[in-house]
């Protein structure tokens, strides 16, 4: 039946191809945290162990090894103890399909620093700061830069001179450089816009006007940070895509035939705006990852402050769950847009059905 | 030669290769004429610049631009050791799979495929975070390069395929050249100029990354980088003291060398495609 459709035996084929990235993305979290010394348990105790009394230690440790399903259980739900006080520890392999099935129902296990908060309940607090944060700058990003790299392309002379250097400029600052100098200068130097928190201390969480526009107001800053960077990244590779288009036969052909300019900008635009669609998709895909550092600068209340407190505090299981959304988000947005270019390029298909 | 030639024509490398050679000089030859030290107190805490310390003192007290010139040699040690792992592997990888195809080449893609997708920056984030002591600089480097090489082995691959088909390699399959000899002695040659191009932006990333990791605590324990200087000074409250010298002077470095070298390798672009040139 699939080699009637193709689309359809292309979407399959995609599908497989990204679970099986899933499956390994989720062992690569299982296993890196636990290529180290021994189970991250025995780190966390060895730092919060000390404040506590061996009876409130113990059962601390007890409650961590079943959360992770690192120790036997006896019937009554009690870690079972070796004639050394040790836990009997539980094979790898069976922690790793708990470990799994937890993951699979959304579970992604204990906070350390946090205790007894879930790391699912910690992330979803964080992460509607994150999407507004990243979304609306990346897509303007990528608005502006592919509009910028085209007509820098298509204008060429003291237009190019300017953009080229300057794009060129913006690209390679790294997020974290220019969010330094962004808070520096306007937050802290000349104290024109905040530069902490997403919004003003003090202030009634809710749909009022003082409320949302500290939030515009703390807006500022991160959003410029993030901003110039990325348009200035898409105006290089539209730049050159359209360069590229410009040499093309079928361009030469229309400009021969005194097709109106307008149209030929239009085709040209149209045909070097499929590549920069990856660019978009990988920007919506590391959204997060790059919003770590960016929100950690501007102490932005999103993933990236909380991964930096779960940095600090070897909180494993909060670092782990971050990745893991991060890597997954990633896969994400690298299938959805294998899918579109698939719909929108019928090379794509025609190569996946071998030749 | 005549590339370098054509290639030093254009403004852009030259900029480029002197901002480069410019960082290169000050990380190894400048601690020659200027007495490093990076662990005695010289002064108070963030004390501005002055004649004697040109820029200033961080939260401990240290010379700034002992500290500064330190990590910067640390920042192009890893670079370029990332840089060198990283664009070796996809070379190798991508010029094999290129070459050979079939079943082997298909695996290296999947492989290569599968790490790709999977973002640098949270597998070297879970690795270091792990890594609780013992984050030496070179294990860092290590990390990132073996992390880093995927996008290079894809790229080299493409350009591989694309020489395999041409007639000298035919003709010395039919002499009877092995699949090491035609490697390194039909089709290297070819991308010699490509792979160091890859070699420059995997270089580039690899200061940028550590640079990241170090910035969010995860950096070396034994040394300083460019990124360990921002580290601490943020979580010394430099930028709230205004102590732009414990900062501004790292951020500028790094983004000196990662725009130098973004430079050079648009430059060679340029002469190495016609049609960007005009």
């Amino acid at each position: 039946m699939l080699k009637q459709h193709p689309t359809l035996r292309y979407i399959v084929l995609r599908a497989g191809w990204y679970f099986i990235t899933f499956l390994v993305a989720i062992s690569i979290n299982f296993f890196l945290p636990r290529l180290g010394a021994g189970n991250p348990v025995d780190v966390i105790m060895g730092q919060i162990g000390q404040g506590l009394d061996t009876q409130t230690a113990r059962e601390r440790e007890d409650d961590f090894l079943i959360d992770f399903g690192l120790a036997e259980v006896d019937e009554a739900g009690n870690v079972l103890r070796d004639e050394n006080n040790q836990p009997v520890s539980t094979s790898l392999w069976s922690q790793y399909f708990s470990y799994f099935g937890m993951v699979l129902q959304g579970d992604l296990g204990t906070s350390f620093m946090n205790y007894p908060r879930g790391v699912t309940e910690l992330i979803r607090e964080a992460l509607p700061w994150t999407l507004a944060l990243q979304i609306p700058t990346i897509l303007f990003g990528w608005i502006i830069g592919n509009v910028l790299g085209a007509l820098a392309a298509y204008k060429r002379g003291v237009f190019d001179k300017v953009l080229f250097p300057l794009s060129l400029l913006t690209s390679a600052v790294p997020f974290f450089a220019f969010g330094l100098i962004l808070v520096y200068l306007f937050g802290i130097h000349w104290q024109i816009f905040p530069s902490i928190g997403a919004y003003g201390q003090g202030l009634m969480e809710g749909f009022n006007w003082p409320f949302i526009s500290s939030i515009a107001y703390h807006y500022v800053l991160p959003f410029f940070s993030i901003f110039m960077i990325l348009a200035g990244g898409q105006a290089i590779g539209m730049r050159s895509m359209c360069i590229y288009e410009l040499g093309t036969d079928y361009i030469k052909y229309a400009k021969w035939l005194g097709v109106k300019e307008s149209k030929i900008v239009y085709y040209m635009f149209r045909n070097a705006m499929l590549p920069q669609l990856t660019g978009l998709a990988l920007s919506l895909g590391m959204m997060i990852g790059g919003a770590l550092i960016t929100e950690m600068i501007f102490s932005y209340p999103g993933l990236g402050l909380r991964m930096l407190d779960a940095i600090q505090n070897n909180d494993y299981p909060l670092i782990q769950g971050i990745t893991l959304l991060v890597t997954v988000c990633v896969l994400a947005a690298n299938f959805s847009i294998d899918i579109l270019i698939g719909f929108l390029d019928p090379r794509v298909k025609a190569g996946q059905r071998g030749s | 030669m005549k590339l370098l030639k054509n290639l030093l024509k254009t403004p852009a490398f030259s900029i480029g290769m002197g901002l480069f050679l410019t960082a290169l000089f000050i990380a190894l030859v400048v601690p020659f004429f200027y007495d490093i030290n990076i662990a005695t107190r010289v002064g108070p805490a963030y004390m501005p610049p002055n004649s004697q310390h040109w820029l200033g003192t961080n939260h401990m007290g240290y010379d700034m631009v002992s500290l500064l010139i330190d990590g910067l040699r640390s920042s192009m040690y890893v670079g370029l050791l990332a840089g060198l792992i990283a664009t070796f592997t996809g070379t190798f990888l991508g010029i094999y799979g290129g070459y050979r195809g079939g079943w082997r080449d298909d695996s290296i893609n999947l492989f290569t495929n599968l790490v790709l997708v999977i973002p640098q920056l949270v597998i070297v984030i879970l690795i270091s975070s792990m890594l609780t002591d013992g984050r030496s600089l070179t294990l860092i480097a290590l990390i990132i390069g073996f992390t880093g090489w995927t996008w290079s082995a894809r790229a080299v691959r493409a350009q591989a395929a694309s020489i395999k088909s041409r007639d000298h390699i035919g003709l010395a399959r039919v002499n009877g050249s092995g699949t090491v000899s035609i490697v390194f002695k039909q089709i290297l040659p070819y991308l010699l100029s490509y792979v160091f191009m890859v070699f420059i932006m995997q270089t580039a990333s690899g200061i940028l990354t550590e640079a990241s990791i170090s910035m969010i605590g995860l950096g070396p324990f034994d040394t300083v980088s460019l990124g360990t200087i921002l580290n601490d000074s943020m979580r010394n409250e430099a930028l709230n003291d205004g102590a732009w010298w414990a900062f501004i002077p790292a951020v500028i470095l790094v983004t000196l060398i990662a725009f130098a070298l973004y430079v050079i390798n648009t430059s060679m672009e340029g002469v190495f495609n016609p049609r960007l040139r005009k």
